[in-house]
């Protein structure tokens, strides 16, 4: 039975979604939005969780993904003039979310090959640079509506979609960090010389995290477009990557438990306290620096990284 | 012809700018091994710092326009400088022992602080910068226009590259600046004060900016809060270009970069503007990480 707990655990989720998504229109249109917001950041947030996180590789073009995702699950169901509520919606809806994460993830996989000859710094800049070359080119396709946007997108995002997603991603992440490659990439991540001494392919394993990551993100940015029914690219600029960036840097890099609750305060802290919404970027900014200040990113701390708080790293000459 | 005379005044012009930036880009990553991800910030200080400053001193002193002009750049300078000292001070000196990725994370956040207290202060709307320096038209025929302003770009970006160049190879803290980005252990072994030489090259670095600043307001007057991002990512990419942690090869790499820029906005399509020169980056990095004049370093275990 232990076993397949985790299993279980994944289909009550799927199931009280499905349960919670019934009385979905019970609950005021804010608090609906805010509610989407958060599972949509969740998944951003995770999904960032394993390149920063787990795989140590920092990244700073999530909403490159993101964008080229909701872009394509967007083209895909106006191309065949979806509606909501039918029952044909339901499966083209998956399939195009399913074909966002594949044309985000085939992106990460184009960010994830230069990222073998890049580390740190470097590779945050050419991250950055990826997520604005793929905005650039959006802003300058006809296609796609160019700077105008991309309108009439049919709202088929729900509770039960979003969380859905938010579960299976949850229950992804969790088996990963338990498998041969979570301790992979949490090898990748400590120590690249020493694991590639041992014999891990470092190469495959950052690959592997760039697809993952970008994959789900593009997931999230199809679940986004068909909620806010209307896009365009300067919603997916570089203070959209930092923001997810945040969000995982307050939970603490590689814990799961930790960004999931930072997703979910962050997204309700300026909702709860707009009066000082003008405050909010600041007040990120000031998290970011007293974190880093402080304890060096384990802020909530998980099962990892108490491990790692404990065991004091030496310092770097 | 006369078109691409004109695109090669302003791209050289342009280049300058992001060469003075990339300047202190480069001088930080030689002497500390990380990108100052606020350096661009720095410099959008500088502007406002120009902006509010510029009418004061041209009352007081009146009369003489470039000398007001240099009021105005000494001053944002001095300013400017003092801001580099203090982040590197309270953010970036307690970190110096950690992983790169935390000093990393935490100039990000010094980075968006600069950003978002700038909206808090200055106003997120675009506010137009003073004319320090009268633009007189030098040239001005059908088709090929060059400004007063672009020369004063240029000649003053030479001369603070002589300036720069004198303090790094010919004093004694340039001296030590060396020594330091050649082997800290050793250099502080050697009687080198680190922290001073890491404040100065921050003081170095952020007055270079605060005048690449007031010469980018004289070109583009429109300046907001976010306006050093793009330069400053744009002036590392030159860093990067040039070969990181080379003084000669960030100019080169401005210069380079400002020309492709503008060519690409004058022949191409001015919206690809910003996405070439994080093309060169993906390129540089891919065929040639050591930039052209940098040299190849070897992971150490």
């Amino acid at each position: 039975m232990k076993r397949h707990l985790p299993k279980f655990y994944l289909l009550a989720a799927v199931a009280l979604c499905w349960v919670f998504a019934l009385f979905e229109h019970s609950i005021s249109p804010y608090y609906y939005q805010i509610i989407i917001y958060i599972g949509i950041n969740i998944i951003l947030a995770s999904s960032l969780n394993i390149i920063n996180g787990l795989a140590g590789q920092f990244s700073l073009g999530h909403a490159g993904f993101m964008a080229a995702g909701a872009y394509t699950s967007a083209v895909i169901t106006s191309s065949l003039n979806i509606s909501p509520e039918t029952f044909i919606s339901y499966p083209v809806f998956f399939i195009s979310l399913i074909s966002a994460g594949i044309v985000a993830s085939l992106l990460g996989l184009i960010v994830g090959i230069p990222s073998l000859r890049l580390k740190g710094d470097y590779l945050a800049i050419t991250t950055l640079g990826f997520g604005e070359i793929i905005r650039v080119i959006i802003q300058n396709l006809d296609c796609l509506g160019a700077a105008r946007g991309f309108t009439g997108i049919a709202k088929l995002s729900d509770f039960f979609w979003v969380f859905g997603f938010v579960a299976v991603l949850i229950f992804l992440i969790h088996n990963l960090i338990n498998s041969t490659y979570g301790k992979g990439f949490l090898a990748v991540r400590d120590d690249e010389v020493a694991a590639e001494a041992i014999g891990i392919d470092v190469t495959r394993y950052k690959v592997i995290a760039f697809v993952t990551g970008a994959f789900f993100a593009g997931i999230a940015g199809g679940l986004y477009a068909h909620f806010v029914t209307y896009i365009n690219p300067s919603q997916f600029g570089f203070l959209r990557s930092f923001e997810i960036v945040v969000m995982v840097v307050v939970g603490g890099m590689g814990s799961v438990l930790g960004v999931i609750i930072s997703a979910v305060l962050l997204t309700i802290l300026p909702e709860a306290l707009r009066a000082i919404a003008q405050y909010r970027m600041v007040i990120y900014a000031l998290l970011l620096i007293i974190i880093m200040l402080l304890r060096e990113g384990e802020f909530w701390g998980g099962k990892i990284d108490f491990r790692r708080i404990l065991k004091k790293r030496p310092a770097q000459t | 012809m006369n078109q691409l005379l004109q695109q090669f005044i302003n791209g050289i012009s342009l280049g300058s700018i992001y060469a003075l930036i990339a300047l202190g880009y480069t001088m930080i990553y030689g002497i500390l091994r990380f990108i100052n991800f606020a350096h661009g910030d720095v410099f959008m200080i500088g502007a406002f710092v120009g902006f509010y400053l510029a009418p004061f001193i041209s009352k007081t002193i009146g009369g003489s326009v470039i000398l007001a002009g240099l009021m105005v750049m000494v001053a944002a300078m001095i300013i400017c400088s003092l801001l580099g000292a203090t982040i590197e001070r309270i953010a970036y000196r307690p970190l110096r022992a950690r992983p790169k990725l935390t000093v990393l994370i935490t100039a990000i956040g010094v980075s968006l602080f600069l950003e978002y207290g700038g909206q808090l202060i200055f106003g997120p709307d675009p506010k137009l910068f003073p004319t320090l320096v009268p633009t007189t038209m030098v040239i001005d025929t059908k088709n090929l226009v060059i400004g007063s302003n672009s020369i004063v770009v240029i000649v003053t970006a030479i001369v603070l590259m002589l300036i720069l160049r004198t303090i790094v190879f010919k004093t004694k803290m340039g001296t030590a600046m060396r020594a330091v980005s050649y082997n800290h252990k050793a250099a502080a072994l050697m009687g080198i004060n680190i922290d001073s030489v890491i404040s100065f090259t921050f003081i170095l670095g952020s007055s270079l900016a605060a005048a690449a600043a007031l010469l980018y307001g004289s070109v583009y007057p429109s300046i907001n809060p976010l306006m050093g991002i793009f330069p400053g990512l744009k002036a590392f990419i030159a860093a990067v270009l040039g070969g990181i942690g080379n003084i000669y090869g960030a100019a080169l790499g401005g210069l380079i970069i400002g020309l492709t820029e503008t060519f690409v906005t004058g022949y191409i399509s001015p919206t690809y503007r910003d996405a070439i020169s994080f093309a060169i980056l993906i390129l540089i990095l891919l065929f040639k990480p050591s930039g052209i004049m940098g040299k190849f370093e070897a992971e150490k275990v």
